[in-house]
């Protein structure tokens, strides 16, 4: 027996696969656009699980994007060949199963990144968190540079482009479904717990530590993911791509919808990706657009734009040293 | 050994400027506990305001190159003072999570806007100071640039050091980081100290903005991002929150930089100071001279 979340789940799939099959009718420009709104939902949506929930400010979500990216890319450009040749087809059938491997492969590899961040950094707190995940996404983008099997700092050119409506939707909904049944479930109401109170949390007997580790790990798998379908979009990639201001825009848009809220986060990277395509004429200023807008949004709103009730908001805590300055 | 002594003079004068950056960055920790991430900032806008100041000023001079440095020192002082009054002031009661977002969104905001306003492309910076190069008995070869960043960097810091042991705003300051709250309640305006504290950090993020382009004569608005990181890990390597520490942590980094530089990791550059970071973070939290705070309920 199928729960509800499980049928709007499978039935989100269902769509993404009957407007895949439709996608033709649709203007390449505006399907692009579409593509890129769904990469950066699932970005958004899985940062939202470390930032918002667990309360874990991480601004290296971008070399997690960038190792899913570059893993993905690599396996269909070098794998790719060898597995058409011993499956004997090139056909649809055979591209679908090469880039599953792919997106797959490079969310593990993703997440395995972002275990291996998560373990030293996580024990920091806050600010110091934020420079230290920002530091390994640079370490990330520098190491990249120098891999020469990969392009160096050329990048990769020429990846086939396997991303469309199925994969990018039912990537989506995947994502949406498991960051949400995740903190709904018995389990992931440590999430909260340790975004509340740390200290509290731990008192009760939870291995925040481990929380907070899980959060990192599943958020990099997913960002991983979405790097494929980024890579497998755009067909060339380059260590410059991936760097401090892609971490950034994902953060804005977080922020944006309200940390902690589902719905809002998906709002909020669906308006911040169709703004600059409607606002050409100032798509220059867009950085400058959001640095303003983080700004005010922390003075008058720190609960973002589509959060209405105070629920998991980050000024709850009238505490820290801040307060007593 | 020429060698080696060569490449120790580069890393202590890059060192210096790292530790001037560092040093804003550990004296606005000490008295609110937060990380200016717009500090990096402020130190571009130091070098692009020594850039339009010595266009009005004679070039290669000892004196105009003072007055270049000090006018941004001033520029960046009155700088540091607004972003702490409008951006971080009303946020002093919220948690520390809004002041880190509000931070970004501010140093976003300087880089954006300088790309607006001076353009996005490099500029050379001009030689303040008259051009010379010293050689010493062994082959030692050092600047009068490199001259210029260790006269400032010291008459800087020993003046600091007076500021804050001797003066009466000083001791304010070191009350205000100790415990805030008893500081206001012996009579000490923490508004005015903390401003105080934000100017004096960013004035010398500018000498120090100012001192770095005219070793690397090229200055764009975004050049302030990585030598702010770096100088942020020095902060952290030397003990965040104490100033002697800051001074150490960016001779350390400095000199490690520019060997590693000098070896054949040299694309690894970059990596190297978040890596220190990494280690240091790990293995001894509290930095080299700091002292470990336990978090109280």
């Amino acid at each position: 027996m199928l729960t509800r979340s499980q049928l709007v789940l499978l039935t989100a799939i269902a769509l993404s696969v009957v407007v895949s099959l439709f996608s033709n009718q649709i203007d390449p420009y505006y399907l692009l656009v579409i593509i890129n709104v769904g990469i950066n939902v699932t970005l958004a949506v899985s940062l939202n699980l470390v930032n918002g929930y667990t309360g874990q400010f991480s601004l290296g979500h971008a070399g997690f994007m960038a190792v899913g990216a570059y893993t993905a890319s690599a396996i269909s450009l070098f794998v790719g060949p060898k597995f058409f040749a011993a499956l004997g087809s090139h056909g649809t059938p055979a591209a679908g199963a090469l880039f599953f491997l792919a997106l797959i492969v490079g969310g593990l590899v993703a997440a395995f990144a972002g275990l291996i961040v998560g373990i030293p950094s996580l024990r920091l707190k806050g600010d110091y968190l934020a420079i230290v995940t920002l530091g390994f996404g640079e370490i990330i983008r520098v190491i990249f540079r120098n891999i020469e099997s990969l392009g160096g700092a050329l990048g990769l050119n020429g990846i086939p482009p396997y991303t469309n409506f199925f994969w990018t939707y039912g990537v989506v909904a995947i994502t949406v479904y498991v960051v949400i049944s995740m903190v709904h479930s018995t389990y992931g109401r440590g999430f909260l717990a340790v975004h509340d109170d740390e200290v509290a949390a731990e008192a009760m007997g939870l291995n925040t530590t481990r929380y907070k580790i899980i959060a990192f790990v599943v958020g990099a798998f997913f960002a991983g993911i979405a790097g494929g379908l980024f890579s497998h979009s755009v067909t060339s990639i380059d260590p410059r791509g991936f760097d401090f201001i892609r971490s950034i825009e994902i953060v804005v848009m977080v922020i944006l919808g309200g940390m902690g809220n589902t719905v809002g986060v998906i709002l909020a990277a669906i308006l911040l990706t169709l703004l600059p395509e409607f606002l050409r004429p100032i798509a220059e200023y867009r950085m400058m657009i959001y640095s303003l807008l983080l700004i005010v949004l922390m003075l008058t709103r720190p609960q973002g734009l589509f959060t209405i009730r105070k629920k998991l908001s980050v000024s709850a805590g009238e505490k820290g040293p801040m307060a007593k300055a | 050994m020429t060698e080696f002594l060569q490449q120790l003079i580069n890393g202590l004068s890059l060192g210096a400027i790292y530790a001037l950056i560092a040093l804003g960055y550990t004296m606005v920790y000490g008295v609110l506990r937060f990380i200016n991430f717009a500090h990096s900032d402020v130190f571009m806008v130091g070098a692009f305001a020594g850039y339009y100041i010595s266009k009005r000023i004679p070039r290669e001079s000892l004196g105009g190159g003072l007055l270049v440095l000090a006018g941004a020192m001033l520029i960046c002082a009155i700088l540091g003072i607004v972003i702490e009054r409008l951006a971080y002031r009303p946020l002093r009661s919220r948690s520390k999570l809004n002041v880190l977002i509000t931070a970004i969104g501010v140093s976003l905001l300087l880089e954006n806007a300088g790309q607006f306003f001076f353009g996005a492309n490099p500029k050379v910076f001009p030689a303040l100071f008259p051009v010379k190069t010293f050689t010493f008995g062994n082959g030692l070869v050092m600047s009068s640039n490199q001259m210029a960043v260790f006269i400032v960097a010291i008459i800087l810091l020993v003046s600091l050091q007076f500021i804050v042991r001797k003066t009466k705003i000083g001791t304010a300051m070191r009350a205000v980081s100790f415990n805030p709250t008893a500081a206001s309640l012996v009579g000490i305006n923490n508004d005015v100290v903390i401003s105080f504290t934000f100017g004096l950090g960013s004035a010398l993020a500018a000498a120090g903005g100012i001192l770095y382009a005219l070793n690397y004569p090229s200055i764009d608005p975004l050049m302030g991002i990585l030598p702010g990181l770096k100088a942020f890990v020095a902060a952290v390597l030397g003990g965040i929150g104490n100033i002697p520490g800051a001074a150490l942590g960016g001779l350390l980094l400095g000199i490690i930089e520019t060997f590693v530089n000098g070896s054949r990791f040299s694309t690894y550059t970059d990596a190297i100071a978040f890596a220190i970071l990494i280690l240091i973070l790990l293995f001894r939290p509290a930095g080299l001279l700091g002292k470990l705070q336990v978090e109280k309920v």
